[in-house]
């Protein structure tokens, strides 16, 4: 079967459901596909807010946030990048209020902001009300709002139909070929279907499946990111994924920073708030990479609470009224899951894998980009966390994955229905579905070998304690063994669903190949990065080095199957790298 | 402590009827029946299908029947269920794919009947429009929805008119026509005043009760209906 359309996005959250809404206005024939139903997509669960300078709380401007996102970011952000995410930030909240979201208001009926890490006032004096929001759930709101609105310009989407393979003409995409389209998996029945376009969006989301402890879905296994990089795309900066400070501890569900954005206290078993120690500026409000590394540092001098490997976040003193009206999904999670009561009871937090700031190269215009010389992909585009534009550099601050994904989801669209104009649809040959069918049946078919959840959980405990805030040479030579070692047993992997029907055996097993191959980059990044930088933290390397690594990494797949790393520029416009402290 | 996990299990390809499958499986009080579902998949049985995404209870994927009553697998306890022994089923009252999956199709298509969207002049300013604390608070409840269908399925009106619109999509629709800044309401009440639109609720509050956000939704259908009554007096 193949289906024709000028235009495809593959991946329903934000960035995906924007540049379709996009599309849509222009006229451009363009479908959506997602392996879930649109609104339970990862961005749903995004809480505490998306900052724009709009001012409403006190003086602000994007020069400040765009500063504050450079800085953040270790300086490893593009900073014409940057600029763009900060003054498109402005004009999307205010569109998306257009379209209906709810945001929390103003005594005078404006759109409320609140404080959050790293966001300051007058490039760094002190913390700013920056964070637009709708009460803990403003990705829950963004995605209905996206979603309502697509419904409402009638955006053709394929629910549950799983992206299995890119489709490329004129050779890999590595190699100037084009994006020609999709091959899907359709979950229901587990047909495959052809979709040719002109234009191909990857807007896919993270990885954070990789590693034990983490805020991210099920869904999230970075399938957008290793079928790129599969026909010859390069992932960028994969050594910079971002733990998140305050987790639930042991599994890792987030409890936002817009607690500590309201005023939350961090607590050692002193009850001291500890992060006086690291930043005594902005306290808890420092950026997040700080934080995390603070509680790890507290947890190894024996201060965790009663010497265990967590801390305290604290929103006693905040008050019910506080924390019912600006926190109430998040403290109902503590209930849940915890059996705590916030009101009366401080709450046990951990680091949790949060984030990527990693992915697939791309342009300010969101299109592909394949090499250090920026060449462009045709057909190719990515946003959201599947990309890396770069806006968060080695660390991003909190909101600003909203922002991203809105103003390039955005960008995503427009630039689409600029360039399938005067294309044609590509020429593709009827068995381009064979290799990935063959790679299919190959896991169906084998009768015995082993299961794909042993070794999901092997390396998400090797990436967790070797690959995670801390690194050295000794651990991340143990995780690329480690990896060599999955991937091999991989080749071996069997299921137990043979059937065709909502086969998620299947896919969960596809998954882990993703996940492999984003692991397996990521090691190698890390081990050539000889400096710490945001989240990249070498305990052998403990100083940033901008002679030798103020630049992007870019791992490619080699000839046979290894890594080829190469490097190219940051883009620095306005401010010239300084030391980082808050 | 072992649960004994009873589940509700359906392969087109393989059976002919539904039919329960035991399973025990090591659990603690504070695991989640995703948890154990987990367990069974990865360690037992990995035929055992069901959906699940963001685990912790805000994308809406893993509705079932757990005990009797429509939960978020990811969202309900084992000690909140107060046993060892724990029953799971697919969603009541939706066509059954393979074993915890139901057909959504026709629940989301009832979702969009109800124009589920902001209809509005867009505004000519640059800026935000205003909009009180008050007014937004009028329709904040039902803005958490998170289309888990909970609800709907929970719903003997449904279960005895499928062509029911179902709570779920009244609260999405309510969601609007409480909201200043639209100005569709007219239509939408319209729409929900038809014999298969909110008259068809007997406030038996299944879907309150059901409801994994807490969302007081028998008591939006009520404001929903009072407003179709209310509107050309």
């Amino acid at each position: 079967m193949i289906r024709d359309h000028e235009a495809l996005i593959v991946g329903a959250g934000g960035a995906g459901l924007w540049a379709a809404l996009e599309l849509a206005k222009a006229g451009v024939d363009s479908a959506v596909l997602t392996k879930l139903y649109p609104t339970r997509s990862h961005t749903g669960a995004a809480q505490g807010g998306v900052c724009a300078a709009l001012g409403n709380q006190e003086e602000d401007h994007w020069e400040w946030h765009m500063f504050d996102t450079i800085k953040g970011g270790d300086y490893l952000v593009d900073q014409d990048a940057a600029e763009v995410l900060a003054r498109e930030a402005i004009e999307t909240v205010i569109e998306l209020e257009h379209m209906g979201l709810p945001f929390n208001r103003t005594a005078d009926g404006k759109i409320d902001q609140r404080r959050f890490g790293g966001h300051t006032r007058n490039y760094g004096e002190a913390a700013v009300k920056r964070a637009c929001f709708a009460a803990d759930r403003t990705g829950h709101m963004i995605l209905q709002t996206l979603y309502q609105q697509c419904l409402k310009h009638g955006v053709k989407f394929y629910d549950e139909y799983h992206v299995v393979d890119l489709i490329t003409e004129g050779g890999e995409l590595g190699d100037g070929g084009r994006a020609a389209g999709v091959v899907a998996y359709r979950i229901a029945d587990g047909e495959l279907v052809t979709l040719r376009s002109k234009a191909v969006l990857l807007a896919t989301g993270g990885f954070g499946r990789m590693f034990r402890v983490t805020s991210n879905a099920w869904s999230l296994t970075g399938d957008g990111v290793s079928l790129a990089y599969r026909h010859g795309v390069p992932m960028q900066d994969m050594e910079f994924y971002q733990f998140h400070p305050t987790g639930i501890v042991g599994i890792g569900i987030l409890l936002s920073e817009a607690a500590r954005g309201e005023g939350a206290y961090l607590l050692d078993n002193d009850g001291f708030r500890f992060m006086e120690r690291y930043a005594p500026k902005l306290m808890e409000l420092a950026p997040r990479d700080m934080v995390s590394r603070a509680i790890y540092q507290e947890i190894r001098a024996g201060r965790g609470i009663d010497g265990k490997d967590y801390v305290y976040l604290d929103v006693r003193h905040l008050g019910r009224k506080v924390i019912d009206e600006k926190l109430p999904d998040i403290t109902d999670f503590v209930r849940v899951y915890q059996g705590v009561e916030p009101y009366t009871e401080p709450i046990p937090i951990q680091p949790t894998a949060h984030y990527a700031m990693g992915g697939i190269p791309t342009n300010l215009l969101t299109q592909a980009t394949r090499d250090a010389a920026n060449t462009v992909v045709p057909g190719l585009y990515a946003a959201g966390e599947a990309a890396c534009v770069s806006v968060h550099g080695a660390n991003r601050l909190g909101t600003n994955s909203l922002v991203d994904l809105l103003v390039f989801g955005r960008r995503a669209g427009r630039q689409m229905a600029v360039d399938v104009k005067g294309v044609g649809i590509p020429e593709i040959s009827p068995d381009v579905m064979e290799p990935v069918r063959a790679e299919i049946e190959a896991i169906r078919g084998r009768a015995k070998g082993e299961r794909k959840e042993v070794i999901r959980t092997e390396l998400a405990d090797v990436m967790m304690d070797d690959a995670g805030v801390y690194r050295d040479a000794e651990g991340l030579e143990r995780a690329r063994a480690k990896v060599a070692e999955l991937r091999g047993r991989y080749g071996a992997v069997s299921i137990d669903d043979k059937g065709t029907t909502f086969n998620t055996d299947l896919l969960e097993a596809r998954e882990v190949g993703y996940l492999l191959d984003c692991a397996e980059t990521m090691v190698a990044a890390c081990i050539n990065r000889k400096e710490s930088r945001g989240a990249h933290s070498r305990e052998d390397y403990p100083e940033r080095d901008d002679v030798g690594f103020l630049s992007h990494s870019l791992a490619t797949k080699g000839a046979h199957g290894a890594v080829e790393l190469d490097y190219k520029p940051v883009t620095i416009t306005k401010f010239q790298p300084k030391p980082r402290v808050y | 402590m072992i649960v004994e996990l009873r589940i509700l299990r359906y392969d087109p390809e393989r059976d002919a009827r539904p039919h329960e499958e035991v399973y025990k499986v090591e659990a603690g009080p504070m695991d989640r029946v995703l948890d154990l579902l987990h367990k069974v998949k990865y360690e037992q049985d990995g035929t055992l299908t069901f959906r699940r995404s963001c685990g912790h209870g805000v994308c809406g994927s893993d509705a079932m029947l757990i005990n009797g009553r429509n939960r978020l697998a990811c969202k309900i306890r084992v000690d909140q269920l107060g046993g060892r022994r724990i029953t799971v089923a697919p969603l009541p009252g939706l066509p059954v794919m393979k074993d915890l999956v139901v057909d959504m199709d026709a629940f989301f298509a009832k979702f969009r009947s109800v124009q589920p969207f902001l209809i509005a002049e867009e505004p000519a300013t640059e800026r935000e429009r205003r909009q009180s604390a008050k007014d937004r608070a009028r329709y904040d409840d039902t803005t958490k929805c998170i289309l888990c269908a909970a609800c709907t399925s929970s719903c003997p009106s449904f279960w005895a008119q499928p062509g029911y619109v179902g709570p779920a999509a009244i609260v999405n629709a309510h969601r609007f026509i409480f909201d200043t800044r639209d100005d569709g309401a007219e239509e939408r009440l319209e729409i929900l005043a038809d014999s298969d639109g909110v008259w068809r609720c007997r406030t038996i509050f299944n879907c309150t009760d059901a409801c994994p956000r807490g969302i007081h939704i028998t008591q939006a259908i009520l404001e929903v209906s009072s407003a179709i009554v209310g509107r050309h007096a």
